[in-house]
């Protein structure tokens, strides 16, 4: 069968026969293979290292891309397709590229009430991205919007990459963390 | 490496009278003190794993009638009395050796609940804790602790923490001599609601989509791996400790008599101090909001409160002095659920926080069932073409009847979740929507809670 060339990342949902992003690396490395292996043997059945060893090949791949999928289910030895089910089932599996600093904003119901709704506006208007838009042109931004991350008490709430929350987050707050990302002082995305 | 946190964490823990004999202690000692997630700390301070030392001197089976006895009910959101649920769990005998799990439930999604994470942040050792106790009354092989992706930096420390406790010798082979081996492993959910269903996490924890199973046979009978197995709350084995500590009768005495013991509440929302407020069952919702979280912060009066976390059908006003346990709740037409309250003003126009509780729903429904999948999506259209000016009356009798045809037909209470904001948005602020139809605009001016570039 043949597949269309790999489009580029958009809003728009996939047509049937079109393909996710791929990445350009195909392989996991050696040491996230025997990581993945390590984790095999902790469970009754090697199936339960799917959720973290895509967690693994999104850290080495950057996003979970189709030839991210494969080498997970190579090195666990189970089929493409089971994985790719997984990998599509779970959010924080990204399909497409995301920024080096990916930001996570709730705007569930606790957070909406404080203010979510608008600091979603302002992140996007700060960095340039619309949620679901891959990165900015410079790499640096992504945003997603997101529902509870159980950090209503301090209401809005954004996430960096998968770091500690950042609570309470207004203007200034935000523009203090931008700054902080620009600075290095978070973990960037994938590392 | 281990992240821990070193930021400061702004929530407020306390009350004053917070440790009197009247509002016991027994789920936050120590919140707020980042060093707290220490074994030492936990050991020296607040009584660490004397519980664990007691129970292990017992018979597995006095320790299950032990928290039979304290009366706790399940802490996750439906309220089922956890020592009953341990005693499902199948005995070995002589033809038969059963392997069974525990498995913790830290998947904590439902909006308006923020409770598990206090815990797992400065007490960890006291989840730990009633692990072993749970897992020696059931004779587990393996405790599974099942944690959203998002807490990330709680996962590494909780991992910390379970390697602490195996130095110490409270996991691993032979646990103080008993003969017992046990240990407990974390893993990493990666971003759905629905894996806080018992068995979409138990297919979750296996490696599968997170989709919900068809019942029977229950976890008990064939969970983990087709093991029996036992799902509770973080908050749930967190208090098997205390429990333990003090005795099921000595326990059975805070709350009501058949709601018994503390429970971690969070308001969030229009109010002066949002935060985690640890109460007795039975504390009346006015008391918790009014006094403790300072009531409405926004100088308005308060329009609509929900109980139990977003899928819990929201009260007005003449519920406020609803006492907060599983039954009155539900006897009120609401539910107990994770104990999460959200409190809305009067100024909240309630045709956009319906949609985006729908809109959750929506966009988290697994997909599995029918009457949900397609159910919710309808329903945020709906909402949608209502808040954008476009709703005719009829919409009002369609979300009327569209939601009895997802509630109770689908293999999970995702649907009934969706319909129990929905429903009561409906019933008791019926004119809002009115209003929304007839003017195109909203009945209460507050600010906008939806993006205007949202995508889902």
């Amino acid at each position: 069968m043949n597949h269309p060339q790999s489009p580029e990342t958009s809003n728009e949902p996939l047509a049937p026969g079109q393909r996710l992003p791929e990445s350009e690396r195909k392989e996991l490395s050696p040491e996230a293979i025997a990581e993945i292996h390590a984790i095999m043997a902790k469970y009754p059945d090697k199936l339960a290292a799917t959720l973290p060893a895509l967690h693994i090949a999104q850290r080495e791949f950057g996003f979970v891309s189709l030839s991210a999928m494969k080498a997970v289910a190579k090195a666990i030895g189970i089929p493409e397709g089971h994985v790719f089910g997984v990998a599509t089932f779970y959010t924080m599996y990204q399909k497409a590229p995301v920024g080096k600093y990916h930001f996570s904003v709730c705007t569930n119901i606790s957070c909406a009430l404080r203010g979510a709704a608008q600091l979603l506006e302002k992140v996007c208007e700060k960095t340039g991205v619309r949620p679901g838009e891959g990165p900015s042109p410079d790499g640096m931004w992504s945003v997603e919007e997101v529902e509870c991350l159980a950090g209503c008490g301090v209401a809005p709430c954004i996430q960096v990459n998968h770091d500690v929350y950042d609570e309470l987050v207004d203007e200034q707050k935000l523009i203090d963390v931008m700054e902080a990302c620009k600075r290095g002082e978070y973990r960037p995305w994938a590392q | 490496m281990v992240a821990i946190r070193t930021k400061r964490d702004p929530h407020t823990y306390t009350f004053p009278g917070f440790g009197s004999e009247k509002f016991p202690n027994l789920m936050l000692r120590g919140a707020g003190d980042l060093d707290n997630w220490n074994l030492k700390v936990y050991e020296q301070q607040h009584e660490g794993y004397v519980a664990m030392k007691k129970a292990l001197k017992m018979e597995p089976v006095a320790v299950t009638e032990e928290v039979k006895t304290s009366g706790i009910r399940g802490r996750g959101g439906a309220g089922f009395p956890a020592g009953l649920k341990w005693s499902f769990m199948p005995k070995d005998t002589p033809e038969r050796k059963f392997t069974r799990y525990l498995v913790c439930n830290g998947d904590e999604g439902e909006p308006g609940t923020f409770k598990d994470r206090v815990i797992l942040e400065y007490n960890p050792h006291q989840l730990i804790e009633g692990m072993i106790i749970g897992g020696w009354a059931m004779q587990c092989q393996t405790g599974y602790v099942y944690i959203r992706g998002e807490f990330l930096w709680l996962i590494e420390k909780l991992e910390a923490a379970i390697e602490q406790a195996r130095e110490a010798g409270y996991l691993g082979k032979n646990i103080l001599g008993t003969g017992w081996d046990y240990d407990i492993i974390v893993h990493r959910g990666a971003g759905a609601y629905i894996c806080g269903e018992e068995t979409a996490l138990l297919n979750s924890l296996e490696g599968r989509r997170g989709e919900p199973r068809v019942k029977p046979p229950f976890p008990a009978a064939k969970g983990a791996f087709g093991q029996p197995t036992t799902i509770n709350n973080v908050e749930t084995l967190a208090a098997v400790p205390p429990i333990l500590r003090m005795g099921g009768a000595e326990y059975a005495k805070i709350g009501t008599p058949k709601n018994t013991g503390t429970r971690i509440f969070g308001v969030s929302g229009h109010v002066k101090r949002p935060g985690i407020y640890e109460l007795p069952l039975g504390t009346p919702m006015n008391f918790l909001v009014e006094e403790l979280a300072g009531g409405s912060s926004t100088g308005k009066k308060i329009k609509a409160i929900i109980p139990g976390g977003a899928s819990a059908p929201m009260f007005d006003d003449k519920d406020f002095d609803c006492p907060l346990d599983f039954d009155t709740v539900k006897a009120r037409g609401s539910m107990a659920g994770s104990g999460g309250l959200i409190v809305m003003d009067e100024d909240t126009c309630m045709v956009q926080a319906t949609l985006r509780l729908i809109k959750f729903y929506a966009h988290e429904s697994c997909g599995q069932c029918t009457p949900c999948r397609e159910g919710c999506n309808w329903l945020e259209m709906i909402l949608y073409r209502i808040e954008h000016g476009e709703g005719k009356m009829e919409d009002l009798d369609l979300i009327a009847s569209l939601t009895p045809r997802i509630g109770l037909r689908t293999l999970c209470p995702l649907g009934d979740a969706a319909c129990g904001p929905m429903d009561s948005a409906l019933q008791k602020f019926r004119h809002e929507f009115e209003h929304h139809i007839t003017h195109k605009t909203c009945y209460s001016q507050g600010p906008r809670l939806l993006a205007k570039v949202g995508v889902h």
